[in-house]
């Protein structure tokens, strides 16, 4: 990895992610009962009753959980049930209502609707990440791939070229894509190698925590697995913690560790993600599950 | 309106001293005061209509329209020229609206206003030098939203100009851009510099005179006080640096100035000279040309 990325993390996220890889999975089986070791860490980030309405029973209502890092939040539910509406709330880009949402930032817990609009950006692009559904809007569809890759750590003040570039490299290899192409435009992309461009623009600061709207919608199928494939590799290496919206169970299934299933703005259903599709108790989520098809 | 008792005849009749009424030219001077007050912070002003296009240097007329006073010496110049046409119609505007002395000198006048350059002699304090604003944005390339540019510029959020920069050197293996190149002043904002060539750039550093940037469509106004840090941006590995010539000049052989390139005949004979016209003058005048 380039000396820009991730060698340069604060030693103790460095711990902290060392200690995830040490502890998950290999000590799993060694430690009884069996926990992950984001489960003995202290939470990542803490919803308490965020909600923000458009409508009766139209945007999120009540919704309360914590995330612990490495861990991967599901949220599924149809369309209109109030995913995406959460996760501009959780992400800072909507000032819920009512509740909090608070991120721990080392010691001290952020109410990230409560802090400088300052604090916020440099939140965005340095700890968190957002994969946009369409990569045009998570992308500078103006300037190379290399640039787009760049652009975070040029935001911390990164100033040396070659170094810039050779992130840039070191990233466009890790997500597969040809790094002859770092200065073509996105534009020229195909769009799942716009998906995995997003993606590495995202993770080039080394976020601790990224929310991915339905990363692989709109993708045809044998893309989607290089993605889904790509993403859960990512995740596991990085240790990050993820929160992923998407209307797609399977998605959901080979990614998240736990499901939360929202219908008409509320979260009906709340669970590990084996557990919520082999054994569904609500009948919303009965149906949900019922209804995959199979091939 | 009283006012205008006071002030000097313009030998025009009809007309207040310099153009503009006195109401103008005070709400123009306060926001001017704010401008030298946050160096390189865009002012917005209320903009007047001029008795010219938009693109004419409306800007900058307003801005001397407000500063000058009956015993100002005024320069103008474009391109570094004291005779082209936008240079002549202008100085024979306030000429005839506020009836001020003009001169080519740049040591002789106290008000200069320009396009494109900054005059090769060394301003002194007390001088004012006046420029023409097309775009005052700098971030307005990759940001079309005023109210995004004037939130990253609240927060010092000036990540995307070094995306330029980077892809200045994707593009043609170094920064390419020769004009309008941004810069960082006093610490704090990112200004563009108006279309000065990238040449001119280090004469913006540490100044002692005034320099006022006046842009009449976007109706903002922006300062360096004298003896301002004004930092071009850059990378360690690609500095800023400036352009050089292989030829001197063909006029007055000077190696130090800013050359315009001239195709002297059919053949595509090239020549070049002073782009500032009154450096060229006062250079051979005084016989310095060697050959």
């Amino acid at each position: 990895m380039s000396a820009l990325s991730c060698d340069t993390l604060p030693e103790s996220r460095a711990r902290q992610r060392a200690d995830v890889d040490k502890g998950f999975p290999e000590n799993l089986a060694e430690t009884a009962p069996p926990r992950p070791a984001w489960a003995a860490e202290s939470p990542l980030l803490q919803a308490e009753h965020v909600t923000h309405l458009f409508g009766p029973e139209q945007g999120c209502q009540d919704v309360s959980f914590t995330l612990y890092p490495g861990e991967v939040l599901g949220l599924v539910g149809e369309s209109g049930s109030g995913k995406s509406t959460l996760l501009a709330a959780l992400s800072g880009r909507l000032p819920p209502e009512a509740g909090h949402v608070r991120y721990r930032d080392g010691k001290d817990w952020l109410d990230v609707h409560a802090l400088g609009e300052a604090r916020r950006r440099t939140l965005l692009r340095t700890e968190w990440g957002f994969v946009e559904q369409n990569p045009r809007d998570g992308l500078r569809m103006s300037v190379s791939a290399g640039a787009n890759i760049g652009e975070r750590l040029m935001a911390q003040g990164a100033r040396h070229y070659g170094k810039l570039r050779q992130a840039a490299l070191d990233w466009l290899c890790r997500v597969e894509i040809d790094p002859d192409r770092i200065d073509d435009a996105p534009g020229r992309f195909s769009g799942g190698m716009q998906q995995r461009l997003q993606i590495a623009r995202n993770l080039v600061s080394c976020p601790r925590l990224v929310f991915m709207d339905e990363p692989t919608g709109g993708l045809d199928v044998s893309v989607q697995a290089r993605i889904l494939d790509l993403l859960r590799n990512l995740v596991r290496e990085l240790g990050l913690a993820v929160v992923l919206v998407t209307h797609d169970l399977a998605v959901a299934r080979l990614l998240a560790d736990r499901l939360m299933v929202m219908r008409r703005s509320r979260i009906v259903e709340a669970g590990l993600t084996d557990q919520i599709l082999d054994d569904p108790q609500h009948p919303y989520t009965q149906l949900l599950v019922s209804s995959i098809l199979k091939v | 309106m009283s006012a205008q008792h006071a002030l000097p005849s313009t030998g025009m009749s009809g007309y207040n001293f310099a153009y503009l009424d006195e109401t103008s030219k005070r709400a123009i001077r306060r926001a001017l005061l704010k401008a030298v007050a946050i160096p390189g912070f865009q002012v917005p002003f209320g903009g007047r209509e001029m008795p010219m296009p938009y693109g004419w240097g409306t800007g900058g007329i307003q801005v001397t329209a407000s500063i000058l006073g009956p015993d100002d010496v005024l320069k103008v110049i474009d391109q570094g020229a004291d005779d082209t046409t936008n240079a002549v119609s202008i100085r024979n505007f306030f000429k005839q609206v506020a009836g001020v002395a003009s001169t080519t000198r740049t040591t002789e006048a106290t008000i200069i206003q320009t396009r494109h350059r900054i005059p090769e002699t060394a301003l002194r304090n007390g001088q004012i030098l006046v420029f023409q604003v097309p775009i005052p944005e700098p971030l307005r390339f990759i940001e079309p939203s005023e109210s995004e540019t004037a939130t990253m510029h609240a927060l010092g959020d000036y990540g995307v100009m070094h995306v330029k920069l980077y892809e200045d050197i994707v593009r043609h293996g170094r920064i390419a851009t020769r004009y309008a190149y941004p810069v960082e002043v006093n610490g704090r904002y990112v200004m563009d510099p108006s279309p000065i060539p990238r040449f001119d750039n280090p004469k913006l550093h540490m100044n002692p005179a005034l320099l006022l940037f006046g842009a009449g469509r976007e109706k903002r106004l922006y300062a360096l006080p004298p003896y301002t840090r004004v930092v071009s941006l850059d990378f360690e590995d690609h500095p800023f640096e400036i352009p050089r010539w292989k030829s001197a000049c063909a006029i007055c052989g000077s190696t130090e100035s800013y050359l315009d390139e001239l195709i002297v005949d059919d053949r595509g004979t090239r020549h070049y000279v002073c782009s500032d016209t009154d450096w060229c003058e006062t250079r051979s005048a005084a016989g310095e040309r060697t050959t």
